[in-house]
């Protein structure tokens, strides 16, 4: 599998490490009145789809960044790929 | 129909003009008892605990392909007991105990053949904690012995014992364990169940589930609706698929493993061996075959195949550990797709809808498990109450924080 790193151009994903659902960059919020079920919900269930999945990908024998791959988990077409830390603070609102 | 030697003799001499589909391709009822969604070798086993062991009746087994067309079809046929921590070992040793009289109880020929497996051992830390595995093997029933380096020379001559980064120093074995023949486990418990009057039901894809007051009512199938009082989930890499229409997510992620067979080759390997160090194990087939693998490949995937980088790592240990299948030739190359879960052990359990039961989880180690898995199973399914040995595979265990991690590798999936 070939990764377009936003800043790099194609990488093979032998570059990388897998860490899996993009949606653990929404950590909880530890102080909250629900933060232990929210956390066993973050820390331990996924949605795990058939068909596009986001994914955090780690460029460790690159440049170091976390990406965000969006990729088809039933072909493994490789859909698109953004840096972790641009989507991170596009949702929180502040500027890049 | 039985099998036995006289028959096969009188079939060869009458033209084998006198065998029979092994099961009834059946259409399927209204409703049932019991309705297992997933045809494959934990699925038909739990049908037949079901019947034979706990005495039920009206149970259909859905299967969206045909019999046996998943992992059941796909693995490396290992079977053994050599677990450590007390969740697990007692379970597989449960299931040792099950494959031992498996053949006999079903009337077929599984080709179970226990013919040992070894863990290789390359420092005195893998050492220790192979000598501890060991002791808890046989706190729990099993067979386990630390062979020394050259209790491996002689089992094994052909292995490099002085690759410089891991020198072989001796062996974990478990002699009861073995290889059994994989599609028959499957088609035996399917022809069993079926004798015991099991609706085994092909081509039938589960697409909905039936939720009353939060009660199961039956699922929806591409062939209609059917009704069932209790319904049991056991469709391995699908479980997310499968349980998000009952709307529950999984402390599961769906991964590919592959696995290999190389050219038929004259008997040289005597057993299992496993180089957890180099992440390659080896056994050979009755056919000569060697039938070989690795890793997952580590990413999410739906896809029963994998990429060509694992396939170099794979053959990278094999010639680490030994250098003369180099000129042997890869045959074939396949991949499964694994229910990995978030500690490495599966669940067998309740689900919070009532009469809904999952069984999931196995990870890339489901078929040797597979006649305790369906026993337990089929006992939950029957009488509410887990089996001892499968008492700690809960689906809660994770939020209690009670996780049975074999590796210590904690919620990442793709390390176990």
């Amino acid at each position: 599998m070939l990764i377009p790193h936003p800043l790099l151009g194609l990488r093979d994903a032998q570059e990388f490490t897998y860490l899996g659902d993009a949606a653990l960059l929404d950590r909880p919020d530890g102080l909250a009145a629900d933060a232990e079920a929210s956390f066993a919900d973050y820390v331990y269930l996924r949605n795990n789809p058939a068909g596009v999945h986001r994914e955090l990908w780690f460029h460790e024998h690159g440049d170091r960044s976390w990406l965000i791959v969006k990729r088809n988990t039933v072909t493994h077409e490789i859909l698109g790929a953004e840096l972790a830390r641009d989507v991170a603070l596009a949702s929180r609102g502040e500027a890049q | 129909m039985r099998f036995s030697g006289f028959r096969v003799l009188r079939e060869a001499l009458t033209g084998h003009g006198g065998w029979r589909p092994l099961w009834r391709n059946c259409e399927p009822q209204p409703s049932y008892d019991f309705v297992i969604v997933g045809g494959g070798g934990h699925g038909l086993a739990t049908a037949y605990h079901l019947a034979a062991v706990f005495g039920q009746s009206r149970i259909a087994v859905l299967e969206k392909g045909w019999l046996g067309s998943g992992n059941i079809g796909r693995n490396t046929t290992i079977i053994r007991s050599n677990y450590l921590l007390p969740g697990n070992e007692p379970f597989y040793e449960f299931s040792m105990k099950l494959w031992e009289n498996l053949e006999q109880e079903l009337n077929f020929n599984a080709m179970v053949s226990q013919r040992g497996i070894v863990n290789l051992i390359h420092t005195d830390g893998q050492r220790d904690a192979y000598r501890r595995r060991g002791n808890a093997m046989l706190h729990a029933g099993a067979d386990a012995q630390l062979l020394s380096r050259d209790q491996v020379r002689d089992l094994a001559p052909f292995l490099n014992f002085d690759n410089a980064r891991f020198p072989i120093k001796g062996g974990l074995m478990q002699r009861r364990a073995g290889t059994a023949r994989h599609d028959g486990v499957a088609w035996g418990y399917a022809r069993a169940a079926d004798l015991l009057g099991v609706d085994l039901i092909q081509n039938c894809e589960v697409t909905g589930f039936r939720i009353e007051n939060g009660k199961v009512a039956g699922v929806d199938t591409t062939r209609g609706h059917i009704g069932a009082k209790k319904v049991g989930v056991a469709v391995a890499g699908s479980s997310g698929r499968v349980m998000a229409m009952a709307g529950m997510r999984l402390p599961i992620e769906s991964h590919v493993l592959q696995a290999f067979v190389s050219e038929g080759l004259k008997p040289v390997i005597p057993g299992v061996i496993t180089f957890g160090a180099g992440h390659f194990y080896v056994s050979q087939s009755d056919k000569g075959g060697l039938i070989f693998g690795g890793d997952i490949d580590g990413y999410n995937s739906y896809a029963q195949r994998g990429n060509l980088p694992v396939i170099e790592d794979v053959a990278e240990g094999g010639m680490a550990l030994m250098p003369m299948i180099g000129r042997a030739r890869l045959l074939r190359a396949w991949g499964g797709i694994m229910d990995m879960s978030m500690d490495g052990s599966p669940i067998i359990d309740r689900t919070p809808i009532e009469g809904l039961y999952l069984n999931a989880g196995w990870c890339y180690g489901g078929f040797k498990a597979t006649p305790a898995s369906g026993y337990a199973f089929a006992q939950l399914m029957a009488t509410g109450n887990p089996h001892e040995a499968a008492a700690a595979y809960r689906l809660d265990r994770f939020t209690r924080g009670y996780v049975i991690d074999e590796k210590g590798a904690g919620a990442t999936p793709n390390l176990h």
